[in-house]
């Protein structure tokens, strides 16, 4: 035996390992899975309720899926004029400029502070403001986490955005201002049918980011499991709801959390999964 | 009548430009909205954070309620400090780095080498497929292997794993990445003097491309950091500095999430993130400078 073939065959079996967590993280979640799906069948998916009380137990994700959804849709939202607008003004207003580096290494830093971080800052400062606003009484729900998402999620739809921006090829942007189109023609009619596959892409991204995010929801949606009525009712996500309830769950409770992971699991993968192939047909 | 014409191009003109100037006012406002997020949490974090840190701060363990509870209602500083989560999520990141980063440059060299086949595609696919698992999924994969089947409780080790499981995708990625930029004459030219492959790796991939593997490296640290929701479901937390991997470990933002819940403890929650944005902050840029300077 070669030291050759040696080298080759350590690499290959590195390469397993992946494959190897990943099953293994699937077979996990399905195995912890079934005595819920068995007891409640798929109901589970479309039940709201939520009874941990031995004797009357009954769990339904509902709720949970419907708040995961709603909070990545506001954030999505708030999220597209402000990562539009900031990658633009780093990709094209002052492409290459000192100003453009500044602003990129802040939007930057945004994904560098850790979700915790952005949950205190939520609670003590963005909080107080929704409850000034009279928005609601508490200051916690589906809305305060969908803002708190949009920054959170703002950094990764910019850095791509801008990429693809400033990759438009300079002769389309000079033909179409030599025609006297001014800047704003040039972005609407230029700039944005040319990379609008890859801002797509960027947006389906960051909203995948969001639908994962636990700790910072999880300190500002207000936990209650139940369906949210308004954008300002308290709710839970299928992250939030695992981070909360895992402390004292076992036996049937803990079989739905893992249920509920395993639909995240599936859930984000498919979005990821999206943006990945979109992204991939065009570049 | 020309004149006239002139005039309502002239107006029209102006409307255009009109359009234009409010056109990219908007784009500023937008853009300033939204950095100014990042400077607002900076400010807060250090005006609320700063008379916190001490020396005591990084030498001393997590004080209890009762402590707390007297030194605030005294006006006084809370006594005790952080030593157990920086202790902790030292032990837990270069747990995580040591089974993550090998097997990363391993799995990244295979892919590099064998870009265009099927089944490499395939690995790429799942790294990326991983990358994307949320965090939470990921503590409560790690609770099943190791906190129930291996350490039977909760322990560093489940933390590490579950924080090695987020870091590997990262490594994998960025190693791939780094060796494609590697010229390949340089390569090829240790080929021709018969130079066996291992060797390869070890002397010419890896040193050509370090600054690009530690780049790599420190953004995947600065990204576990600061994560706190597998940990939950894993390390749990303690009170007392440990190095005991089998046992429930403390981490800087598991310390967060207590003080949080804690009303005594609030006015450690803000020391406590300075010092972990502060720390992350700086691996970040840290990386960076060794692209700049590496370019």
């Amino acid at each position: 035996m070669n030291s050759e073939k040696t080298t080759k065959l350590i690499l290959f079996f590195a390469s397993l390992i992946v494959i190897f967590i990943l099953f293994g993280m699937v077979f996990s979640l399905i195995d912890g899975a079934v005595p819920i799906f068995k007891k409640f069948g798929f109901g589970f998916l479309f039940s709201s309720k939520w009874n941990p009380t031995e004797g009357h137990e009954a769990y339904g994700a509902l709720p949970f899926i419907i708040g995961t959804l709603v909070t990545s849709i506001i954030a999505l939202l708030i999220c597209f004029p402000l990562a539009f607008s900031t990658s633009l003004f780093i990709g094209e207003y002052y492409k290459g400029t000192k100003l453009a580096k500044l602003v990129g290494t802040l939007v930057d830093m945004l994904a560098g502070i850790p979700s915790i971080v952005y949950g205190l800052w939520g609670f003590y400062v963005l909080r107080p403001i929704i409850i000034d606003l009279g928005f609601n009484d508490q200051g916690y729900g589906i809305f305060t986490s969908g803002l708190i998402l949009a920054i959170m999620i703002v950094p990764y739809s910019t850095s791509i955005s801008t990429e693809i921006i400033s990759m438009v090829s300079k002769d389309l942007k000079e033909a179409a201002y030599s025609l006297g189109a001014t800047r704003k023609d040039v972005i609407l009619n230029v700039i944005i049918p040319n990379a609008s596959s890859g801002i797509f892409t960027s947006y389906i991204l960051a909203f995948g980011r969001a639908l994962g995010e636990t700790m910072a929801v999880t300190m500002l949606i207000g936990n209650a499991n139940k369906i949210p009525v308004s954008i300002f009712d308290t709710g839970n996500t299928m992250a939030s709801v695992i981070a909360n309830q895992f402390g004292e769950a076992d036996g049937l409770k803990l079989s739905a959390l893992i249920a509920i992971a395993l639909l995240l699991f599936l859930i984000s993968g498919i979005v990821n999964g999206i943006g990945k192939i979109v992204i991939k047909k065009v570049y | 009548m020309s004149r006239k014409n002139n005039m309502l191009k002239q107006k029209k003109i102006n409307a255009r430009i009109l359009k234009d100037k409010i056109f990219s006012g908007v784009i500023f406002l937008f853009s300033f909205i939204t950095i100014s997020p990042i400077i607002f949490i900076i400010i807060n974090l250090i005006s609320k954070g700063y008379k916190q840190i001490n020396l005591s701060f990084f030498t001393e363990t997590t004080p209890d309620t009762y402590e707390a509870m007297v030194a605030v209602s005294n006006n006084k500083i809370i006594p005790g400090g952080i030593l157990n989560g920086i202790t902790g999520s030292f032990l837990m990141v270069s747990l995580a780095s040591i089974m993550a980063i090998p097997i990363g440059i391993l799995i990244g060299i295979y892919l590099y080498e064998n870009s265009s086949k099927r089944y490499a595609n395939i690995v790429r696919d799942i790294t990326d497929i991983l990358q994307g698992v949320p965090s939470i999924v990921l503590g409560l994969i790690s609770y099943f292997w190791v906190v129930k089947n291996i350490t039977n409780g909760f322990s560093a080790l489940a933390g590490s794993t579950a924080l090695a499981i987020m870091m590997l995708p990262l490594i994998i990625r960025s190693t791939e990445e780094t060796f494609k930029m590697i010229p390949g004459t340089i390569k090829e030219a240790a080929i021709a003097l018969g130079v066996p492959y291992h060797k390869i790796i070890f002397r010419v991939l890896i040193p050509t491309g370090f600054s690009g593997l530690l780049t790599g490296i420190l953004l995947a640290i600065s990204r576990i950091i600061g994560e706190t929701a597998p940990l939950m479901l894993t390390a749990l937390g303690s009170m007392k500095v440990s190095f005991n991997i089998e046992k429930p470990i403390s981490a800087v933002p598991l310390l967060i999430w207590e003080f949080y819940n804690d009303p005594n403890m609030v006015n450690l929650i803000w020391a406590s993130s300075l010092f972990l944005m502060i720390f992350v902050l700086t691996l970040n840029l840290l990386s960076k400078y060794i692209v700049q300077r590496s370019i």
